[in-house]
């Protein structure tokens, strides 16, 4: 067997069994993890391989967690709720996404910033349908259920958590096969070269949307983890410093590799908790330390360790 | 001689230069025409205003009998309209199989094939390899093609070009910048192709050698006009682009 697939299955197994190991405090953590590793996937597939850097994912998030919300609070049904939501980014992503992606490199990071933004201030003033700036509140951790055929009780946090693993699982392994696609290559095509890509007899505008609208469903599926998990929504989860954070965590773990989106959420909430003990002026130590990285782990840190850690152990 | 496309009256204007001024021109399936003219003459835009680069201010251009004066470059590639480029415009961060599966898979209409991984589409990866060797690069297919040397990379650009199987094809200066080997190299491959596929190969350059002894005719272009039109032998006789190319006398000498 390949290392890979020996480190992969020891992974499996050890998330696998992590309630039995850790507490709830352990699978909190974790389950943040997940949702920002899904986050920062589809917003890579944008920056890493489309090669547009959107800074208004937050927005689409928002709408994702806010959409899941609604329907919890109407339908106690976590599979409908997680399914809105994902749609809910997917949707507000083409209609967004339609408009921004005529631009490319800054002008077209601006339009994503600003719409986001008004995302953010939707979620603040629209009083009636998103609660202002109390948000939402008291969402049920609904059960899994289909009628009449099967029902999981989600309050316990192990059994959320499953849900949300599981379900990351099947997103992360998604969006593997899809980069690995001739429509992923295609995507890359024009991160490097977009007239080379026209002149293959391809749309360049029609591709960058759908990788918008992909990257807008995986930050809808996203956010749509939230609200069962904290049982409330708030307009901040728009804002556009939630936007730098798969921004931040890409950055860390490598933007032309798979798993760096990954690798960086773990780092993100590892240093987060660490310093989080120490100051409540967190950010600031973090965002040192994150140049620091950035600047010593040229790439990012997982090309950083398969090139120069990695070979030392595995010889070829 | 059969028709493959026609402009009418093609004129671009860059402020006040003329880039096209009124351009009409047939080009002839199977019939490789060079299009050749002084610096800033227009060549560059006039291939530009045909592949669907820029849009032209006034006038039409016909594909085929059908008018494709605004159709965008995807739509033009699926009718049959290709070129390469003057300046290098490959996928440098991608390997050389990697580049030319791009084009191919368009070619196959599966770029939107989004589950399968790339070594399952075995088909499209023989045409690939196929055209890695028709183009000489097969030793070189894992190589990344940033790292390729110029002569390898125009010949991966020239590949490109030709990948989605075009009925025209244009080729702008395919020689820039290369080192006599490299040269003969392209313009061997250049003319086998031409020869060996369906397409008609239109090509702008400025070495004369080329243009003279590969052409079936040239076209001269000046101030965004044509001046001279017809096969090599009656263009170097014509009076009127030793004019234009006056200065550069030595040039024609050597012809």
């Amino acid at each position: 067997m390949k290392p890979r697939t020996i480190f992969l299955i020891a992974l499996l197994l050890f998330l696998l069994f992590l309630p039995i190991l850790g507490g709830k405090y352990i699978l909190y953590m974790v389950i943040h993890i997940l949702i920002l590793s899904v986050f920062a996937l589809g917003f890579n597939l944008l920056l890493g391989y489309t090669g547009l850097l959107s800074f208004g994912q937050a927005g689409f998030f928002a709408v994702g967690a806010y959409a899941s919300a609604k329907i919890l609070l109407v339908i106690p049904s976590l599979l409908i709720g997680t399914l809105v939501g994902t749609l809910a980014g997917g949707i507000s992503a083409l209609i967004l996404g339609y408009l921004c992606i005529r631009h490319t490199r800054i002008y077209f990071s601006m339009l994503t910033l600003s719409f986001g933004m008004m995302v953010y201030s939707l979620a603040w003033k629209w009083r009636e349908v998103t609660g202002g700036d109390d948000g939402l509140v008291g969402i049920p951790r609904a059960p899994l259920e289909i009628p009449g055929i099967f029902s999981i009780n989600m309050n316990p946090m192990e059994n959320y958590y499953y849900f949300v693993l599981v379900v990351s699982i099947v997103a992360i392994f998604l969006i593997y096969r899809i980069v690995n696609s001739p429509f992923g290559l295609t995507l890359k095509g024009i991160r490097d070269s977009e007239n080379r890509v026209a002149f293959a007899g391809v749309s360049i505008r029609a591709y960058r949307l759908l990788s918008f609208v992909i990257a807008g469903l995986y930050a809808g599926l996203a956010g749509s983890f939230l609200p069962p998990l904290e049982n409330t929504v708030t307009p901040p989860i728009a804002h556009w410093t939630h936007s730098a954070e798969p921004v931040m965590v890409t950055l860390l773990g490598g933007i032309h590799t798979f798993s760096g989106p990954i690798i960086g959420s773990i780092l993100f909430y590892i240093i987060k908790d660490l310093i989080v003990r120490f100051t409540q002026y967190w950010l600031i130590v973090f965002g040192s330390i994150v140049i620091l990285l950035v600047l010593v782990f040229r790439g990012g840190v997982v090309v950083f360790f398969s090139e120069n850690i990695l070979p030392r152990f595995i010889k070829k | 001689m059969q028709e493959i496309l026609r402009t009418e009256k093609l004129k671009k204007y860059f402020g006040v230069v003329s880039a096209a001024d009124g351009v009409d021109l047939s080009l002839e399936r199977g019939v490789l025409t060079s299009i050749i003219g002084p610096n800033g003459a227009g060549k560059t835009t006039f291939i530009n205003l045909l592949t669907g680069n820029i849009l032209p201010d006034s006038g039409k251009v016909f594909f085929d009998g059908e008018e494709i004066t605004h159709l965008p470059i995807h739509k033009r590639v699926k009718k049959g309209i290709c070129r390469s480029f003057q300046i290098m415009n490959i996928f440098p961060k991608l390997s050389v199989y990697e580049n030319l599966q791009i084009p191919i898979f368009s070619l196959f209409n599966r770029s939107l094939s989004f589950f399968n991984p790339l070594s399952r589409h075995v088909d499209v990866n023989e045409r690939v390899e196929k055209l890695l060797r028709e183009i000489g690069l097969f030793d070189k297919k894992d190589v990344l093609s940033g790292t390729l040397s110029h002569g390898d990379q125009r010949l991966l650009e020239i590949a490109l070009a030709i990948a989605p199987e075009p009925k025209l094809l244009f080729l702008d200066e395919p020689t820039a910048g290369m080192n006599p080997v490299e040269r003969v190299k392209v313009l061997e491959n250049v003319r086998r192709l031409s020869k060996e596929k369906q397409s008609t190969f239109v090509i702008v350059e400025h070495d004369m050698d080329i243009v003279f002894s590969l052409s079936d005719r040239i076209v001269v272009l000046h101030r965004g006009q044509v001046l001279a039109d017809g096969p090599p032998d009656q263009i170097k006789q014509n009076d009127d682009v030793r004019k234009v190319y006056l200065g550069e006398e030595v040039l024609w000498e050597k012809i």
